[in-house]
C-alpha cells in the first residue's frame, strides 16, 4: 500500500501543512510519496526530500504547475492515482480546490479536513463547525483526503532521505490563468505557524485599537487574529478571522481579548493548548473554554500586560 | 447568459444543534431549516449580476426531500427566476449532488454556475469543484469578487495569506467566500410573487444519476468538552500563572 501525499509549497520551501498530512499518513501505514508540483521548484523538491518518513518525492516541475491551477493540477494527479490506496493533502485553500476535482475525475468520495485516522478506511472529521464529530467509512478503491492542520502532530523537517524523481507530465487543461496575487505582508508569524495569538473581538471597537495588541504581539512574538464579529466590524482585514469560516488554529498560547466566544469562533481556536479570556463581561462564554479568564475592562488590562512583559 | 446558483436546506446557523443519543445524526426535529448561508451569497450574486444587465436568467437548483421547495421559493422570492428541484429521500453526499448538477447543467446550459464555497451542514466544501470536474470546466473557488464578460470571468479569491485573482473561461463554476457580497432580505410582494413563479421536479432516476452514498456514517457524537479554568483576580495574576503554571511565556 502506498500514501500520495500532495506538498503544498511556494517553489521554495514545503509549508508546515504537508508535514501534518505526512503524520496521519504515517498512522495509515505504507510508503509515503510526495508529489511536488510547480514551476522551478527544485528547491522544494529537495526540502520535501528530507522530510522525516518519505520515501519518495516525485517531481513535476513546469509553468502549467506554476501557481497550483486546480484543472491542471487535478489532472496530473489522476494520472498518477493508480499506484496509490490514498491520497491526501491539507485542509487549505489549496487542498480544498484542487482536491475535490481529483476525487470526481476518479468518481470516489472525498473525505474532508479528517482529524484521526480510525483504520485505512475509517476516518473522523468535525461537522456542523466543530459542533459534532463524525466518524466515517469509506467504500471506494481510492480514499481520496484532506487533512486539518492542527490535528497531528507534524512530523520532523530533516531526517529522511527519500529518491527524487522527475515525471514528465504536462497537463494543461487551459481553461484557467492566473493573474496576480495580493499577499499580505506579515511582520509577524502566520496566524496557522504561530506558538502564541492574541486575537481580538467586537470589544475592540475599532481598528486602531489594534495597535493595542501589537505591542503585547510583538514583546511575545505572536501572530494577530481576530473574531468574525470584527472582521465584518470592518475593524481589520478577513484573513486575521479565526474562526470555522476562517483559519483554525491551535497553537500554544491563545489570548482572547474582548471577544464574546461565539461557536464558530470557539470552533476555530478551541484545540489551543492554554486558553486566556480578557473580557469585561463575566457571562461571556469565552470563559466556558478559557484555562485562565480575566474579567476587566481591557483597555486597562492590556496596557498592563504589555507593561508586566 | 443564464445563471444556475444552488439553495441548499440546512440548519439554520443560529440553532445550536444536539446531536442524537443513539449517535445515528444531529436531531433535526423541529429545528428551524434555511437556505445555506454561502447559498445565500451565490443567490445574491447571480441576481445581481441579472440587474446589471449581465445575465438574463437566474434558475435555482435545490437537491433534497419534497420540502427543499422552501428554499426553492425563498430563493425565488430574493430574486432567482425559475426554480428546479431534485427530489429525493437518499442521503445525498458531495459527489451525489454533483452528478445531478451536471445533469443539469447538461440540460439548461448555463454559462455561470455560482455555489456556496461549502454547506454549514457538512462543511465538506466538494460539490462545486466536482461539479467543474465533471463537467470539464473551469472553475474558481472561494470569490471575493467576480466581474463577468461575455466568454470569460476574473475572479479574485481568498487564499491563505491574501487574496489571488485568476481568469476563467465561460462556462465556469464559482464558489462563494463571505466577503462577496451582503445578501438582500426578501421584501412582502417578492415572497407572494415567487410563489407564482415555476419549480420543476425530477428525481435522479429520471435524470439517470446514481446518486449512491459512497461513505458510510458509522456515528456522530458531540465534540470533547474543554473544562473552564480558573478566573484570576488581576493582571498581574495571570502573567504570573502563564510564566510559572502553565509555562507558555518566559
Amino acid at each position: 500500500m502506498s500514501i500520495l501525499v500532495v506538498a503544498e509549497h511556494d517553489n521554495q520551501t514545503v509549508k508546515l501543512p504537508t508535514r501534518v498530512v505526512v503524520a496521519a499518513a504515517q498512522q495509515i501505514g505504507g510508503d509515503i510519496h510526495l508529489l511536488v508540483a510547480g514551476e522551478a521548484c527544485s528547491a522544494a523538491a529537495e526540502a520535501a526530500a528530507s522530510i522525516d518518513g518519505v520515501s519518495k518525492v516525485l517531481v513535476a516541475d513546469d509553468a502549467v504547475y506554476g501557481h497550483a491551477l486546480a484543472e491542471n493540477l487535478a489532472e496530473l494527479i489522476v494520472e498518477l492515482a493508480s499506484d496509490y490506496s490514498h491520497i491526501m493533502t491539507a485542509t487549505t485553500t489549496s487542498g480544498k480546490n484542487f482536491m475535490p476535482r481529483v476525487a470526481a475525475l476518479l468518481d470516489v468520495a472525498q473525505i474532508s479536513d479528517i482529524m484521526s485516522v480510525e483504520s485505512p478506511d475509517t476516518f473522523q472529521r468535525p461537522i456542523y463547525a466543530g459542533n459534532a464529530i463524525a466518524t466515517v467509512q469509506s467504500d471506494d478503491a481510492v480514499k481520496v483526503l484532506t487533512v486539518r492542520g492542527t490535528a497531528f502532530d507534524p512530523v520532523a523537517e530533516e531526517g529522511g532521505t527519500a529518491d527524487v524523481e522527475s515525471i514528465d507530465l504536462v497537463k494543461d487543461a487551459a481553461v484557467s490563468s492566473w493573474l496576480r496575487e495580493d499577499v499580505v505582508e506579515l511582520e509577524r508569524p502566520e496566524l496557522t505557524a504561530a506558538s502564541i495569538i492574541i486575537s481580538g473581538g467586537r470589544g475592540m471597537q475599532n481598528g486602531e485599537n489594534f495597535a493595542l495588541l501589537e505591542s503585547v504581539a510583538d514583546k511575545l512574538g505572536a501572530a494577530i487574529g481576530a473574531s468574525r464579529a470584527a472582521v465584518d466590524a470592518g475593524f481589520v482585514a478577513n484573513d486575521m478571522q479565526v474562526g470555522q469560516t476562517g483559519k483554525i488554529v491551535a497553537p500554544d498560547l491563545y489570548i482572547a481579548v474582548g471577544i464574546s466566544g461565539a461557536i464558530q469562533h470557539l470552533a476555530g481556536m478551541k484545540d489551543s493548548k492554554v486558553i486566556v479570556a480578557i473580557n469585561k463581561d463575566e457571562d461571556a462564554p469565552i470563559f466556558q473554554v478559557a484555562d485562565y479568564g480575566l474579567v476587566a475592562d481591557l483597555f486597562d488590562a492590556v496596557p498592563e500586560l504589555d507593561s508586566l512583559l | 447568459m443564464k445563471i444556475l446558483v444552488t439553495a441548499k436546506r440546512v440548519v439554520d446557523y443560529n440553532v445550536s444543534i444536539r446531536v442524537l443519543n443513539d449517535q445515528t445524526g444531529v436531531d433535526l426535529n423541529n429545528v428551524k431549516m434555511s437556505v445555506n448561508p454561502f447559498d445565500e451569497i451565490a443567490i445574491e450574486e447571480a441576481v445581481r449580476l441579472k440587474e446589471a444587465g449581465k445575465a438574463e436568467e437566474v434558475i435555482v437548483l435545490s437537491v433534497g426531500a419534497g420540502n427543499c421547495q422552501e428554499q426553492i421559493r425563498t430563493a425565488l422570492a430574493l430574486g432567482a427566476d425559475r426554480g428546479i428541484l431534485v427530489e429525493t429521500d437518499e442521503d445525498m453526499q458531495p459527489l451525489g449532488i454533483a452528478k445531478v448538477m451536471k445533469a443539469i447543467v447538461d440540460k439548461e446550459q448555463p454559462k455561470l454556475i455560482i455555489t456556496g464555497k461549502q454547506a454549514i451542514d457538512g462543511d465538506n466544501s466538494q460539490t462545486g469543484q466536482m461539479l467543474a470536474a465533471l463537467a470539464g470546466i473551469s472553475q474558481a473557488t472561494f470569490a471575493s469578487e467576480i466581474d463577468l464578460d461575455d466568454d470569460f470571468a476574473t475572479v479574485t479569491r481568498e487564499v491563505d495569506g491574501g487574496l489571488e485573482t485568476i481568469k476563467v473561461d465561460l462556462p465556469a463554476v464559482v464558489t462563494t467566500d463571505l466577503r462577496l457580497n451582503e445578501p438582500r432580505y426578501a421584501s412582502l410582494p417578492n415572497i407572494m410573487k415567487a410563489k407564482k413563479k415555476q419549480v420543476d421536479v425530477y428525481t435522479p432516476s429520471e435524470l439517470e444519476v446514481d446518486v449512491t452514498p459512497r461513505v458510510r456514517t458509522l456515528k456522530v457524537e458531540p465534540p470533547a468538552e474543554r473544562k473552564a479554568g480558573i478566573k484570576v483576580e488581576s493582571v498581574e495574576e495571570l502573567v504570573d500563572k502563564l510564566r510559572n503554571e502553565a509555562k507558555v511565556i518566559s
